[in-house]
């Protein structure tokens, strides 16, 4: 953990070298959701909800995912550019360091202008806190904590699995973004509102809907039944880290220097 | 004008190379194809939406939205070539300069050429699945023959357009040295303009009235809704010759900037 730490301080040192690129980017990466936001603010303008869904509720999955997605961003980012990495035979010389591979990934890159999105996420999600009609209590808020960091697990799990194919293909691939991006942009409306196909993917492959719907019916007051396993619903999605970690494993294995 | 086809027809081969990319592209356009159409059925579906129904139809918005992932190398400002960013900021311009040809036709060539591979690869394949999916998810043929024919002569007309506004992103790099943050804004605005993020038919009317305004809707927003007859031929016809004093003058305007870019340009060194 150290390490890590230790990582960022010298990638956030390099990064600061070049400050108004750095600004220029950040600003950048706060108006591309912003956009995306405002889109969705015009539809809801025209037309009213979404399958009983209001714009404030909406807004709050919004929030979250988006949070969750540039806080993974920020963290494994790592992943994100491993293709590189592998590409290069640069990934020889991580085998060789007694370190953990996973250590040294996430520490090989670590992006700070996504605090741009970061924050353009922080503010939405404070909105739509403050104008959702919730009765706000501690139970809640702690759902909400538990929504935005099961969100980071799976956004981590999906890069590292996209980073773990590169092991056979060397190449980045781009169907990654499917599960990304995709994911990201999917999610950013509650599940209900798609097909069955859809739902049950992301449920049950990768679980976006344990942190972007069967925690969100609690927080509205919708859910029936146990308050407590639709509060514990995101920690499923925490789990789906597990079996990312251990393909990784798996991959690591496999792993057949380039040899440039 | 035969260096100009004959570099654009190298980046064009060039171009149709990367397959298996294009394989990728095209499963990922589908996913966003049908995300973004189970949103907007769900946003039609509302009651709202039936007692006063959208200018744009449903199935004029699918067809929207399969044309806008089957061209999109036609309509994104964020497709790139890196090479001619390295020209300026490496310093290669200088070679560039050396050769018996303008700069900016030779650019806009390479550019050009390199969208139609893009585009030619992917379009096919998702049009000709997208005319068989089940409702509501099936693209409907177009309008007329007529309409078909206007829309491939204002996407043809959009693409030449929007090759003109990307041309401005790669001249300011001059300014800047970083493609970077100030294109990223260029991008952003322009597509939101041309209503990639929602169609601009949706949009509140003050917004639309900007978007029309501006000539980034001509390049993606008037060819999809001419060819689903959203527009009606005569005004379609008209807007053909917009689209054509649009593209006569962002190339002036491009031509200008560039000229004034190259007097003083500084050859970056290393």
């Amino acid at each position: 953990m150290r390490l890590y730490f230790k990582y960022l301080a010298i990638l956030f040192k390099s990064q600061m070298q070049y400050r108004t690129s750095f600004w220029l980017l950040a600003f950048g990466q706060f108006f591309i959701p912003f956009f995306v936001f405002a889109g969705m603010y015009f539809l809801f303008q025209r037309f009213g909800q979404i399958q009983g869904w209001s714009f404030a509720e909406v807004a709050l999955c919004y929030g979250v995912i988006h949070m969750a997605f540039s806080l993974a961003e920020c963290l494994a980012r790592g992943f994100d550019a491993f293709s590189t990495l592998v590409a290069g035979g640069d990934f020889d010389r991580v085998l060789v360091r007694p370190r953990g591979t996973i250590v040294q990934v996430l520490g090989s890159r670590f992006e700070f202008t996504r605090v741009g999105r970061l924050l353009q996420s922080v503010l939405v999600l404070g909105w739509a806190i403050a104008n959702v009609s919730v009765e706000w209590d501690a139970a809640k808020a702690v759902t909400v904590l538990f929504m935005i960091a099961s969100g980071v697990f799976i956004f981590t799990g999906i890069f590292m699995l996209a980073a773990t194919l590169c092991f056979w293909t060397i190449q980045g691939l781009e169907v990654a973004n499917i599960f990304t991006d995709g994911g990201r942009e999917m999610a950013q409306y509650p599940l209900t509102i798609y097909e069955k196909w859809v739902r049950v993917f992301f449920t049950f492959v990768i679980p976006f809907g344990c942190v972007n719907y069967l925690p969100l019916m609690y927080v509205l007051g919708r859910a029936e039944g146990s308050a407590v396993l639709y509060m514990l619903a995101p920690l499923a999605g925490a789990a789906f880290l597990l079996p990312c970690l251990w393909i990784w494993r798996t991959g690591v294995r496999h792993y057949r220097s380039t040899g440039s | 004008m035969r260096a100009y086809v004959s570099a654009g027809k190298l980046k064009f081969l060039n171009g149709l190379q990367y397959r298996s990319a294009a394989a990728a592209g095209i499963a990922t356009q589908f996913f966003w194809g049908f995300i973004y159409i189970m949103i907007f059925v769900a946003f039609y579906s509302q009651p709202t939406a039936i007692q006063h129904p959208p200018s744009l139809s449903l199935p004029d918005l699918v067809a929207y939205i399969w044309l806008q992932q089957a061209f999109l190398a036609f309509i994104v400002l964020w497709f790139r070539d890196q090479e001619i960013f390295g020209l300026i900021t490496g310093g290669n311009i200088a070679y560039e300069l050396c050769r018996p040809c303008g700069i900016y036709e030779l650019w806009y060539a390479k550019l050009l050429a390199s969208r139609l591979a893009s585009a030619i690869l992917r379009c096919l394949p998702i049009l000709s699945i997208a005319f068989f999916l089940p409702e509501p998810y099936r693209m409907n043929p177009p309008a007329s023959a007529a309409s078909l024919a206007l829309f491939a002569a204002s996407l043809a007309l959009g693409l030449l357009v929007l090759v003109a506004v990307s041309m401005f992103i790669y001249i300011s790099v001059f300014w800047t040295m970083s493609p970077v943050g100030s294109t990223l804004l260029i991008g952003v605005v322009g597509e939101f303009m041309a209503g990639l993020i929602i169609p601009v038919p949706l949009m509140p009317d003050w917004l639309q009235r900007i978007a029309y305004a501006l000539p980034f809707r001509w390049t993606a927003d008037f060819p999809f809704r001419v060819y689903s007859g959203q527009i009606p031929l005569q005004e379609a016809s008209f807007g053909l010759a917009i689209q054509l004093a649009w593209l006569v003058v962002l190339i002036i305007a491009g031509k200008l900037l560039i000229k004034r870019a190259l007097r003083q340009v500084v050859v970056q060194g290393g």
